[in-house]
């Protein structure tokens, strides 16, 4: 009987509070890359707006894209630029949301030289072509003037899941070397011409540490969390560049006036002196109009949320924020979410 | 008149799954009333015992028995169905590839996802030749073990080795995989790898560079997860040897090596081949140790330092992040060819048994 009243009490606040507060379950699928801070926004979002719960599954951009597609969820996410085909191909219009940005930085474990290497991309690309195999190599020379290396055999170490990691990485090598764009290309999963493949980040950092001479790549956030040196890299004006999110935030900010409508753009290699050369936005895929309206209009809440609040998170985590000319354009698309 | 089998067996007799509790006893009474006066005891033989009469109360033995029979058929005929299934689903979902490729899907060596062209056999390859060199390494040291467990190991010994034996079993694969990584990969390169090269390099299996992931560091990952499976099994497989058998062979003057060769190891051999099939069959399936050890470069090559990949591990590096019908269907076509290879490899294992044995009498161990 207490029990009923109780119940009954509460289904009367409900009511009188309004129809706003209906519950709203929201699923999202893709990509693993931004899934801490998206994890973080979203559950930030349900408790200052109770009634709404979105739910995010990190399966991988590929999944993601797929399953928005196929109307399985709610919204997606990807770090990889959907291709036209992929764009037709969906049951759902689809509106692309860049929401924050993420790099790619060089690791090594060199015996005998110190934590600050620079390279150029073009020296990267060869060395996973094969065409670079010894440390002590003239052109990595010519990167680090003054560092003695060793006569040591480099082994190239590469992520060998799928992953945006990949792309951003294998995307910024095809546009600094024609040879690995015809021979490799940029894709999540690429055919490496030599090296060996190792599974996450944490396989990748693993292998490095243990592997006198070998070479390889991790995600930005995942080198500063676990306190790992990585290297400068050359960017398009000739500047040896490291990694932050500031760096990485100018390279959007310098590619904001190229940046199409539909924000599918890479911006690798982008110009500006202070800009890091591998990074990437990553995207949220929101069907828009979306089949539910209801459920449109808790995502366009959140992501006029995300701007407003969810940025100031974003460096906090070692996300890049959008830079302010980037996300003035996004407020104007997010206002077309329904 | 009857003989006491014929008297009984009304109680086994079909009868309708309804009237049988009532029949058994009619039945019963009547040959009770039959039963010869000359015959000792005849009532005495025909009446059910007390168990079968408090069965009866209990239940209908006869729809029970048939229930229980026809429950056990139902469960070994959906393994038909759940293998058919299997093929059935990975055949449909593996179409696009099927088509654009065909046979050449597995004789193909390029995977590039890029330019969309997509071949099976450097992962055929490496899913076969990191099984085959995991079982020429357990084999002979489970054998042994197992030997020794049985004949040889006094007993204070036997307990502990037997518990490590079947502890190495329950040890999930990721933590084989780390292990791999962290204590083995440089083991291999800095220790093992160096005088691998300088005492069997001539052979060509074991060749500079060796970073110490590659196709052996994986194949030695899995001779350590198998070893387990093949120990116990042909363990258990000899013990059944009677002892009757190993006594005679030494009552004849045979020495111990003798014994265990012709008593025990002989008529055991269909159990151990048995033994190392399911090893096998493991080692072919292995996914996650393996792709944290094998280098995951799709390469063909004779060296076995050199990266490999295989089957399993490919299917659990790119399916997330697959997009696209012909990679995703090529993938699944992966799975299949995984699954075909398994087939190939056990019909292969069941034939050299047949061969072994035909024209022999059969021992059973």
């Amino acid at each position: 009987m207490k029990f009923n009243l109780y119940a009954a009490a509460l289904l009367a606040s409900v009511l009188a509070t309004g129809a706003s507060i209906q519950a709203q379950n929201l699923t999202g699928a893709g990509a693993t890359f931004p899934n801490p801070i998206y994890s973080r926004w979203f559950s930030e979002y349900a408790q200052e707006h109770p009634g709404v719960h979105i739910n995010y599954q990190s399966v991988g951009s590929g999944a993601g894209i797929q399953q928005v597609s196929k109307k399985v969820v709610d919204f997606g996410a990807s770090d990889a630029i959907l291709t036209d085909q992929q764009l037709k191909d969906s049951q759902v219009k689809l509106t692309l949301i860049p929401t924050v940005l993420g790099a790619v930085v060089p690791v090594y474990n060199v015996p005998g030289v110190g934590s600050d290497l620079k390279f150029s991309g073009d020296v990267i690309a060869d060395i996973y072509l094969g065409k670079i195999t010894n440390w002590n190599d003239g052109r990595i020379k010519a990167d680090n003037p003054g560092v003695n290396f060793p006569d040591k055999r480099i082994l190239p170490v590469y992520r060998a899941e799928g992953s945006g990691t990949n792309f951003i990485f294998t995307d910024y090598l095809s546009k600094v070397n024609p040879e690995f764009k015809t021979r490799v290309g940029a894709a999540a999963s690429v055919h490496w011409p030599l090296g060996i493949g190792a599974k996450g980040n944490e396989g990748v950092a693993g292998m490095i540490r243990n592997t006198p001479g070998s070479f390889g790549y991790v995600e930005l956030i995942y080198a500063v969390q676990n306190k790992m040196s990585y290297g400068d890299v050359k960017n398009a004006a000739g500047k040896y560049v490291k990694a932050s999110t500031d760096s990485v935030s100018a390279a959007a900010a310098a590619s904001a006036k190229v940046i199409p409508s539909d924000y599918r753009i890479s911006i690798t290699n982008a110009t500006g002196a202070g800009s890091y050369p591998i990074s990437s936005f990553t995207w949220l895929l929101i069907p828009n109009p979306s089949p539910d309206s209801a459920k449109g209009k808790v995502l366009h809440d959140f992501l006029v949320w995300m701007l407003e609040k969810g940025q100031s998170e974003a460096a906090g985590m070692t996300y890049a924020p959008l830079p302010k000319n980037v996300a003035d354009k996004v407020r104007a698309t997010i206002n077309t979410v329904k | 008149m009857d003989n006491p089998t014929q008297e009984i067996k009304p109680l086994v007799e079909p009868a309708t799954a309804e009237n049988a509790p009532l029949l058994i006893p009619k039945l019963v009474m009547s040959d009770v009333a039959h039963g010869s006066p000359d015959s000792p005891e005849p009532a005495r033989s025909s009446e059910p015992s007390v168990v079968r009469k408090f069965l009866n109360e209990k239940s209908s033995g006869k729809l029970a028995d048939g229930t229980f029979g026809a429950l056990m058929l139902v469960c070994a005929l959906s393994l038909f169905f759940i293998v058919g299934l299997i093929v059935y689903v990975l055949v449909m979902n593996s179409r696009p590839s099927l088509h654009a490729f065909g046979f050449k899907f597995f004789t193909h060596s390029v995977w590039d996802p890029v330019s969309g062209e997509f071949g099976a056999l450097p992962f055929i390859w490496g899913t076969l030749v990191s099984s085959l060199v995991a079982l020429v390494l357990a084999v002979p040291l489970a054998l042994c073990t197992a030997i020794f467990l049985l004949e040889i190991c006094p007993q204070p010994l036997r307990a502990p080795i037997s518990f490590l034996t079947e502890f190495l079993a329950a040890i999930p694969s990721v933590v084989y995989g780390l292990w791999g990584v962290f204590v083995l990969v440089p083991f291999m390169r800095d220790t093992a790898g160096p005088f691998l090269e300088k005492t069997l390099g001539w052979t060509g299996l074991f060749v500079e560079p060796n970073f110490g992931v590659g196709m052996f560091t994986a194949s030695v990952i899995l001779a350590i997860m198998i070893f387990p499976v093949i120990s116990s099994i042909s363990r258990d497989v000899m013990r059944a040897v009677p002892v009757s058998q190993k006594e005679a062979v030494l009552a004849l003057g045979a020495t111990r090596w003798e014994m265990l060769r012709m008593g025990v190891l002989r008529n055991a051999r269909i159990g151990i081949v048995g033994a190392v099939i399911l090893g096998l069959g493991r080692a072919l399936g292995e996914t996650m140790a393996v792709t944290m050890v094998i280098g995951n470069h799709p390469d063909i090559s004779k060296n076995l330092f050199a990266p490999g990949y295989t089957l399993a591990s490919v299917i659990a590096n790119e399916f997330t992040e697959a997009t696209g019908d012909l990679y995703l269907s090529s993938l699944i076509e992966i799975g299949l060819a995984l699954f075909l290879v398994t087939i190939v490899v056990n019909a292969i294992a069941r034939l050299l048994v047949w061969a072994v044995t035909r024209g022999q009498s059969q021992r059973h161990a």
